[in-house]
């Protein structure tokens, strides 16, 4: 079958269970697609060799009751794989190979996936379109040249060009659903505290969270059931019953209460985005829900907040990269030069930039006028939601401001690199539960990406919303294969 | 507001990352571009606001103080950069 990297995740377990396909055709498909896609630069270490050892086992003695039986997937790079080299996309992690193994990705082979291998992401998830990664750009399937977004740039270039059916990202400010709306695919956000963060390397522990990214709803509930439980490995970790959310899946929404928050409606946002956003409104209403205007007023003050919150506790994670007990050393003459030459030498500029903005707002004399600040913006920006949701059960907003950009086209300017969350950052302050979902095409046929945000734990709610969209939209990704010689 | 050079010396000392001056000079324009974006959050008024401190909104729950990791050295000494069987070895720090 020459069309199986071309299947959804819902119809290779179908065919695994009805014998139609096995692990080994379904994994050496995708390696063999994955080796014809080295100029996308979307792994950073592959497990080849042992992926298809594994299948092969599998096929021996399936276990057909799993959720991901035998399905092949990589992962991103900042998960750590017991005895698989982990890097978190820097070269300060290049030689750090793990003792454990993260419960997110453990929770995913417990159900029968295999490790196809590591894929690429900005340094410390730190960026908004791969181009901060030790080893080098990503490129977006959709087009040469084209950033796939970030930082989760790997895993949404791996799956929207076919090279594993389904991974997982992580989202601190939109690092899942900025990269899925710039490639077509759905990526979900979940709820603060619904998948362990025990085994994924921290960039601003308040706000990190792992989550699916795959090319359908249906494939993004079921890995979410899979990531989703209760870990006492990781103390904000939350205790609570989860939903088998494809199971439960519906594209029933009627009478369901649709917010739209006039803030999103930014200065120089392209027209293609506004429209997108309207035919959102419109596919809401054609599947029996009901739209209601909405305010979220503090939306203008999200991401100068984030950038307050996220460097702080940033400079604080990152403190643990000291040249001592793991990762890259530079010589010193002393024990502090060496400490200052490792981390000069070991992190790249968007590291230490956010490391030296982290260190500032932390340091003696503006932490009241910074960080105390942000927490109280923070608190407004959540109370904010807590309002809307005593009127509306979701809110439609588009993904990002713009489709995909060129390959350095913004990496002299940070601010304007920023600027590309602006949407997806209020989600994290507030700790709530998004996903993305490819909605349309710009001029160009660059997809792009409508979002939907749920009240805390109400993942269900917007898959279901998610999913009632997606047949109405009727989306078809643009996929011509040109990295394919 | 504005950072000037001496001031990012002090933050790259307590951030521990050696900075030369041509490094310096570009932190200090992007952080200054930075922080003029951020400024935007004085125009709120937040002196009766209760900051948020932790978004999830439960209370840390009690363990028993029991050792689950026994017998782990090796696998901690594995990554190390330079050891010597049993320790993690540094730069001289006493004359």
């Amino acid at each position: 079958m020459s069309d199986i990297t071309k299947q959804s995740l819902t119809e290779l377990v179908e065919n695994i269970k009805n014998k139609k396909l096995s692990s080994t055709d379904v994994t050496k498909a995708f390696i063999d697609r994955s080796e014809k896609s080295e100029e996308l630069n979307a792994y950073i270490t592959n497990d080849f060799t042992s992926a298809i050892d594994k299948a092969k086992k599998f096929d021996q003695k399936p276990n057909l009751d799993l959720k991901l039986p035998g399905i092949p997937m990589a992962v991103k790079d900042l998960f750590c794989t017991k005895n698989i080299k982990t890097t978190a996309g820097s070269k300060i992690l290049n030689n750090f190979v793990p003792t454990y193994e993260s419960t997110v990705t453990e929770n995913i082979w417990n159900e029968g996936a295999i490790l196809l291998g590591k894929l690429n992401c900005d340094e410390f998830a730190m960026g908004s379109s791969n181009e901060t990664s030790f080893f080098g750009n990503v490129q977006n399937p959709i087009d040469k040249n084209l950033v796939p977004g970030g930082s989760s740039g790997g895993s949404a270039s791996a799956v929207a060009g076919q090279l594993t059916p389904i991974t997982i990202g992580t989202d601190t400010g939109g690092s899942i659903r900025q990269p899925a709306s710039f490639t077509g695919i759905v990526g979900l956000k979940p709820t603060y505290g619904s998948c362990s963060r025990y085994g994924i390397v921290a960039f601003a522990s308040s706000l990190d969270q792992a989550g699916p990214m795959a090319q359908n709803v249906k494939d993004c509930a079921l890995l979410h059931e899979v990531i989703s439980s209760y870990d006492p490995k990781d103390s904000t970790s939350i205790d609570f019953k989860r939903n088998h959310f494809s199971k439960e899946l519906t594209n029933n929404i009627k009478g369901k209460k649709i917010g739209i928050p006039k803030e999103y409606r930014v200065d120089g946002m392209p027209k293609e985005i506004e429209d997108l956003w309207q035919k959102g409104i419109q596919y809401i209403k054609d599947c029996g829900a009901e739209t209601i205007d909405i305010s979220l007023p503090n939306t203008s003050y999200a991401l100068p907040t984030y950038y307050i919150v996220a460097p702080a506790e940033a400079s604080s994670n990152l403190a643990r990269y000291d040249g001592v007990k793991y990762g890259f050393r530079a010589k010193g003459e002393n024990l502090i030069d060496m400490y200052e030459k490792t981390r000069s030498e070991g992190f790249g500029a968007e590291v230490q930039r956010r490391i030296m903005i982290g260190t500032y707002v932390l340091s003696s004399g503006y932490y009241d006028a910074y960080y105390l600040k942000a927490q109280k913006v923070r608190k407004l920006i959540k109370n904010d939601f807590d309002d809307v949701y005593k009127k509306v059960d979701a809110i439609l907003t588009p993904s990002t401001p713009s489709s995909a950009f060129k390959i350095g086209e913004k990496t002299n300017d940070p601010v304007s690199m920023y600027l590309n969350d602006i949407f997806t950052v209020p989600v994290n302050l507030a700790g709530l539960p998004a996903i993305s979902i490819p909605a349309g095409h710009d001029s160009n046929g660059y997809p792009l990406g409508l979002q939907i945000i749920g009240k805390a734990f109400d993942e269900q709610n917007i898959l279901n919303i998610a999913y009632a969209m997606e047949e109405k939209i009727n989306f078809k990704n643009k996929i011509t294969d040109w990295w394919i010689k | 507001m504005s950072i000037d050079l001496k001031t990012i010396k002090h933050i790259s000392k307590l951030a521990r990352i050696s900075v030369d001056e041509e490094r310096a000079e570009k932190l200090a324009g992007d952080l200054n571009s930075i922080f003029d974006f951020i400024e935007k959050l004085n125009e709120l008024k937040t002196d009766n606001v209760e900051p948020l401190t932790s978004i999830a909104e439960t209370t840390l729950k009690l363990r028993s103080d029991e050792v689950k990791s026994k017998n782990i050295r090796e696998q901690i000494i594995k990554n190390s950069p330079q050891d010597n069987e049993d320790y993690f070895v540094v730069p001289k720090v006493i004359e």
